[in-house]
């Protein structure tokens, strides 16, 4: 039971990570319709601007408190990555709003594998370690063990993702959201600075991207220029299990996809008495984004997917 | 006309007289080419330029011996090439070498480029001795040309299937591997050594080396509640595997093989790093037979500490020569048949092949990690 009871907990790991990339997907979507790809290098950037600033201060300020450690490099990853995707907003994907639909989505791949290249030569091929800021302290919970570090990640998303729920249903700047997701021309006409607020847009979901990748080098202990892009697509798979463009579907489908991992990889070698190994982890993920994609295509909690098309 | 005529047998003669100077030393020693090949670029290009430098050193101090085979003094030349630990590369440099006319070849330093590039220097009947590709195919294709004078994987998995049972008395075993072809073939001869020696496979997973979270498969791991772990794969993913390992509270040993055996593990695993097992092929280098005396040579020459295989390159190039000696031949085909033969007192032990070109009664040295550092052990086999 408590080895049950552990791949759960593992899977809300893995799943409030997946949940918090895969909400700048579905923001990103739910206004413009596109698909941007390079979502999960900007995670990648987050945690090597983290890991830098951190061993930054470690040599120059050896003394400094942990907690003013961290909190400086994350606010250095937030203001990276916010103006990395300002930037890729302006300059990749502005000029093609008007062009077909394959266009950008081209051009996002083409800007996913430009930032894992710039990555790679600026911080080399190999994997970096991220140094222990605090000292791991392993809890029970339900028969499960638990490190400081990843009741933070649970905490830090949950948070987070409510924070953003919060700012779209009960803001002036949520409801400009959310008009210029319904109609970019009439929110125009209503005095919306439209521009302003996809810029916005994709530096909110950049923000909470650089905050994905510090858990995740917190976590793992170990960085690379690649770790971005299978995590984008697991996002992506999330955010379409939960039915893009929908931010509560974002949410209920990175934590879904978490635990369906998570129990899989456990169980479907004694499920199909060894036929199928645990190196089929990552096919659940797909095999589950298809089935969706077959049998409810707006996804769990999709239905405004219908109304934009 | 007869200018023009005459100028042109000149400049034929020019470079008839330029090949000349090619194949011959200005002392009238001739020149024998002898290949290298390694990594002299990317990421393992410091291990590449480290077996370069072995086999240097040894082709030096052939040199200097005055050595003359078949009646004619012989200047040893050391032709090095790059292939970029990428397999590709590696037959095409491995022509390359082959139409430059050597007489045989110290490489490659990976698996994955030996293999390849073997069946070129088979197919031109070159002799090849690998100071340290450990993949079992290199030697099981039937090429009378591949030689090895390091304890391959076949090796290395059954000692430590061996060590896990017999020496560390672990009973319930799990292993995990990361699908490449290194880290699946050590796995599968660890896995056939463990049965042989009794013990019992609790369960066998799979990663790849894209991988960081390791979290779902040994929670499974730690239902079944195994004595020990082994894990067939790099430093990459074993450093984070450590981790998790010890956050997820499992006990028990950890035990991996030669990728595992390195520095980045020990910077990549931190504090939870402690108390691995990891083995590597040969001998640690003081322990060598003539360790010691090829450190303090090498450092003096090249001002730079031996990385890792400079040992086996010079060991290697020194069998190539010896058995040219032996057969009093420059000439591979002639040759060949007395480098398998090889009875040769090496840097890093004694060197003979079996009829694979495998080196006989190879060791293999077991390490912990104590105190964040790789802790010598003890060494396994190769003593016969």
């Amino acid at each position: 039971m408590d080895i049950f009871a552990q791949q759960i907990l593992n899977g809300l790991v893995l799943g409030s990570v997946y949940a918090l990339v895969a909400l700048g997907y579905t923001m990103v979507y739910g206004i413009l319709g596109l698909i941007n790809f390079a979502h999960g290098e900007v995670v990648m950037i987050g945690a090597m601007t983290a890991l830098a600033v951190v061993s930054t201060l470690l040599s120059v300020f050896p003394e400094m408190h942990p907690f003013l450690t961290i909190l400086l490099a994350g606010l250095a990853a937030i203001l990276v990555c916010m103006s990395l995707a300002f930037f890729i907003e302006r300059l990749a994907y502005r000029p093609l709003r008007n062009a077909p639909r394959l266009a950008p989505l081209i051009t996002a791949i083409g800007i996913s594998i430009l930032l894992q290249n710039i990555a790679m030569i600026i911080w080399g091929r190999k994997y970096k370690t991220v140094p222990q800021l605090f000292p791991t302290e392993t809890f029970e919970l339900f028969g499960a063990s638990i490190t400081s570090v990843q009741i933070f990640i649970i905490l830090i998303s949950a948070v987070l993702m409510s924070g953003l729920l919060v700012i779209v249903h009960f803001t002036k700047l949520g409801r400009a959201m959310r008009a210029t997701s319904e109609s970019q021309r009439v929110a125009g006409l209503m005095g919306i600075n439209v521009n302003k607020i996809i810029s916005v847009t994709f530096m909110i979901g950049a923000g909470l991207a650089a905050v994905a990748g510090i858990l995740i080098a917190g976590n793992y202990s170990v960085v690379h220029y690649s770790m971005g892009f299978m995590l984008g697509l697991k996002a992506f798979t999330a955010a379409v299990l939960g039915g893009i463009g929908n931010l509560g579907g974002a949410v209920l489908g990175g934590l879904l996809l978490g635990l369906i991992e998570s129990i899989g990889a456990g169980y479907i070698g004694d499920l199909t008495g060894g036929f199928l190994g645990s190196h089929y982890q990552d096919v659940f993920a797909f095999v589950v984004l298809i089935v969706v994609l077959v049998f409810r295509p707006t996804g769990l909690m999709g239905e405004r997917v219908s109304e934009r098309a | 006309m007869i200018f023009k005529r005459s100028f042109a047998i000149f400049v034929a003669a020019l470079i008839i007289a330029g090949c000349g100077a090619e194949s011959e030393t200005s002392d009238g020693k001739k020149i024998v080419n002898i290949g290298h090949v390694g990594p002299l670029t990317g990421p393992i290009a410091h291990l590449g330029k480290d077996n370069e430098r072995g086999a240097e050193l040894a082709v030096d101090e052939a040199n200097e011996l005055d050595l003359v085979i078949d009646g004619v003094p012989i200047q040893f030349r050391l032709l090095s090439e790059d292939d970029e630990a990428n397999p590709q590369k590696a037959t095409v440099v491995a022509q390359k070498l082959v139409d430059s006319d050597i007489v045989g070849v110290v490489g490659h330093l990976n698996s994955g480029t030996t293999i390849p590039a073997s069946t070129i220097y088979f197919d031109s009947g070159i002799p090849q001795v690998s100071p340290s590709a450990t993949a079992i195919t290199y030697t099981h294709q039937d090429y009378q040309t591949a030689h090895r004078v390091m304890a391959n994987d076949e090796q290395q998995g059954k000692v430590l299937g061996d060590y896990a049972v017999k020496t560390l008395g672990a009973k319930g075993i799990a292993i995990i591997d990361d699908r490449s072809a290194y880290g699946k073939g050590l796995a599968d001869e660890f896995e056939s050594a463990i049965k042989d020696a009794g013990g019992k496979i609790l369960t066998r997973e799979f990663t790849d080396i894209t991988k960081t979270d390791f979290t779902a498969i040994l929670t499974k791991i730690k239902g079944l509640n195994p004595d020990l772990i082994f894990y067939g794969g790099m430093d990459s993913q074993a450093g984070p595997m450590m981790k998790q390992i010890k956050n997820l509270g499992l006990t028990g040993f950890f035990l991996a093989g030669d990728g595992v055996q390195t520095k980045q593990f020990m910077v990549l695993s931190g504090a939870e790093g402690e108390g691995a097992y990891a083995s590597s092929p040969g001998l640690p280098l003081d322990q060598m037979a003539g360790g010691k005396e090829f450190r303090e040579k090498f450092k003096q020459i090249y001002r730079e500490d031996i990385q890792l295989y400079a040992p086996y390159a010079y060991d290697a190039t020194f069998v190539m020569i010896n058995a040219m000696m032996r057969a009093n031949s420059t000439d591979p085909a002639t040759y060949l048949p007395f480098l398998r033969n090889t009875d040769f007192p090496g840097v890093t032990g004694r060197i003979r092949f079996d009829e694979r070109g495998d080196l006989k009664g190879g060791n293999i040295s077991l390490y912990r990690v104590v105190n964040g550092t790789w802790q010598y052990v003890e060494t396994i086999g190769g003593a016969d």
